[in-house]
């Protein structure tokens, strides 16, 4: 992958950013079923500076979600698995004790899951939800504990946070849910939040929130985000860099501008088309992508997407085309052996103008 | 919360009210004639219809009822034309006795049957989790009566730990000497419940264990130990719960077996010897107190599901 860095002109103070925050080199992660053995993900790598934030964007089943999980080592050991490496902040998390990580997880890495309807515990209250990773990780005791989780619940937009925080999660609607995932995500001041869907469960109202509230919380805590979504337009202006999976790996990635100026891929199109835009007329017919993800278990010998591409020919069917970058951009990196033509811009100025 | 409570007090009321009909009619489903059991078949007309007349039985059978429930709401549940003991007396006798022994039974039960529980559910088809399945499903195969035989032999007989049947003493007389013969029955009873309470609360942990906030635990970095005790153990004790509600109103009146074959004067050895002897005010009295326990059980076990889990309040 790009030995660079790439670093959006917004907020790079130099000392912060230095170094890398992750990296993952040729995640593979794969699930024994009766059928046989899943490749969900297959040969990622992947960079991730401080305080930057990565778009994950494929559709169900590209592996998305896996390779979030797999980046915090959250799967289920019996059934999986790994090998690559993925070091972060210095921690190989490949291979590494539930021990080891615990001293990560919800220190330094967090994550908000994506319906807030079944990752908050129904018969415990908010309070011990945020306070119990606090009295964990600080020093802090009860009192200070509660007096946080009462301040990080109206930094998330909570309104009479003292008394929510009495309240159990069904006394919540579903955007004031993620709006305490997150709360719980943030208690103990990741360097890393891991966002798989946050907003897929909630209303469309509510998702712009609750993405803006992210962002501005990223910016003001200068932590690292991992956004994944299968809704390019989520992250079209919310990311410094995104990468397109398909079938378990990653088969475009660029800087977002870049992403959305010129795109390489077919499927980043296709998947781009299929998008509402708000500023469609209405009864606009969506592009759907015809056909289904392919089955994991026994991939098709040439590029995974073949059976689906418009400009497929008898090359993309024999062969896999590898991850490569642009000759124009050596930061630009994707898998495709009839890239669309050059400055193919997709439907970026409408884009940019959605929420 | 206050609410809900309400309306299942009321529900409670209405359900004794249903109950106390019910026992009252069984009497009178009965087969005979009550003069005739207590002056004997061969008096005459006259002396029969006065002692109808002492009763009140020649009432129309609706003031009867009120008259019997006046009487069992101020603790008079009649005497036994058999024993002439009140009945209320002989509740009084029995009832502890059950009560002990369902405490000491379920004390045991859950003790044992919830940490082997949290046990096999941390990992499903592990070697614990397959043996105390497998063993818990050849429990259930063994009825009470020959677990009670296999004990009594091996403990009262052979190796003298426990006193066999027959060794009763009532708690007042001698306590350490009580608790000692109650152990034996109790742990039969036990053996029951752990089989029922194990295989929900492992299958109910497992379940819970897969759950999305359970994922989200770990993602804060608490400990398994944690996770288990305080996240996952309480959304899955709801269904042992009930359960266990169900079992314990069954035992206050089911024990008799074990009652009966340890000669332990209980309150289902006191039923089956009513029966026997065809003393139905005694066996209406039984009756009408299982009943109005089991319905309060329900009640107390309604009121901890709320506390267990907020969101049965609602409404």
């Amino acid at each position: 992958m790009s030995g660079e860095l790439v670093v959006d002109e917004g907020f790079p103070t130099e000392e912060e950013t230095q170094g890398l925050l992750l990296k993952v080199t040729d995640l593979k992660t794969s699930f024994a079923t009766p059928r046989g053995r899943v490749r969900a993900v297959d040969g990622v790598s992947l960079e991730l500076g401080r305080g930057e934030t990565l778009g994950i964007v494929g559709e169900s089943g590209s592996g998305k979600t896996v390779l979030s999980r797999s980046i915090m080592g959250l799967l289920p050991r019996r059934t999986t698995t790994q090998s690559g490496s993925i070091v972060f902040d210095g921690t190989e998390i490949v291979g590494a004790e539930d021990k080891t990580l615990r001293t990560l997880w919800g220190a330094k890495i967090a994550m908000v899951f994506q319906d807030p309807m079944t990752s908050l515990n129904p018969v415990v209250r908010i309070e011990r939800q945020i306070t119990e990773s606090l009295r964990l990780h600080t020093s802090m005791d009860k009192a200070e504990a509660k007096a946080t989780a009462i301040s990080l619940l109206g930094q998330v937009g909570i309104p009479s946070p003292t008394e929510r925080v009495r309240n159990y999660p069904h006394q919540l609607s579903g955007g004031m849910r993620q709006r305490v995932t997150i709360a719980i995500a943030l208690a103990c001041s990741p360097r890393l939040l891991l966002a798989d869907e946050p907003t897929t469960g909630l209303d469309v109202t509510v998702q712009a929130q609750i993405l803006d509230l992210l962002s501005s919380l990223q910016q003001e805590r200068h932590m690292a985000v991992i956004l994944v979504t299968h809704d390019l337009g989520v992250v079209a202006t919310r990311t410094d860099k995104i990468a397109v999976m398909y079938a378990g790996r990653i088969v475009e990635t660029t800087t977002t501008r870049r992403l959305f100026a010129d795109m390489a891929m077919p499927y980043t199109k296709a998947l781009l088309n299929s998008t509402p835009r708000i500023s469609d007329p209405s009864h606009t017919r969506l592009t759907a992508i015809d056909g289904r993800p392919p089955d994991l278990i026994n991939p098709p010998p040439g590029c995974a997407f073949a059976p689906r591409c418009e400009s497929a020919t008898d090359q993309c069917r024999t062969e896999a085309p590898p991850l490569r970058p642009a000759p124009s951009d050596p930061t630009h990196l994707f898998a495709c052996w009839n890239p669309l033509p050059g400055g193919t811009a997709g439907r970026v100025t409408t884009l940019e103008e959605s929420p | 919360m206050a609410k809900f409570l309400f309306k299942r007090a009321l529900a409670l009321i209405a359900i004794l009210f249903v109950v106390s009909i019910g026992t009252f009619f069984l009497i009178h489903l009965l087969p005979g004639d009550p003069t005739v059991t207590i002056l004997g078949p061969n008096d005459t007309a006259h002396n029969k219809a006065v002692l109808l007349q002492q009763l009140g039985l020649n009432k129309p059978i609706w003031q009867q009822y009120w008259i019997w429930l006046g009487n069992v709401l101020t603790g008079n549940l009649g005497q036994s034309f058999i024993t002439h003991a009140t009945v209320t007396s002989t509740l009084a006798h029995a009832v502890p006795i059950d009560i002990e022994l369902v405490i000491i039974s379920q004390v045991l039960a859950l003790g044992i049957a919830i940490p082997l529980a949290i046990a096999s559910a941390r990992r499903p088809n592990g070697l614990l989790d397959r043996v105390s399945t497998t063993s818990s499903f050849a429990m259930l195969a063994l009825p009470p009566f020959i677990i009670i035989v296999f004990l009594v032999l091996i403990f009262s007989i052979h190796f003298h730990v426990f006193p066999g049947p027959g060794s009763y003493v009532p708690f007042t007389q001698n306590p350490w000497s009580n608790l000692h013969t109650m152990i034996l029955p109790a742990i039969v009873l036990a053996v029951g419940s752990i089989v029922i309470y194990f295989r929900l609360l492992r299958g109910d942990l497992i379940s819970t264990l897969q759950e999305e906030y359970i994922t989200m635990a770990r993602s804060k970095g608490l400990s398994d130990r944690y996770i288990m005790w305080r996240h996952a153990l309480r959304p899955s004790s709801l269904s042992l719960l009930a359960a266990a509600g169900l079992n314990i109103g069954g035992l206050i009146a089911g024990a008799f077996v074990v009652e009966y074959l340890l000669a332990i004067p209980g309150l289902g050895y006191a039923l089956v010897n009513s029966i026997q002897q065809v003393d139905y005010l005694t066996v209406q009295g039984i009756t009408l107190f299982v009943a109005v326990v089991v319905v309060v059980l329900n009640f107390i076990i309604d009121f901890l599901f709320t506390i267990l889990d907020p969101r049965i309040a609602r409404e």
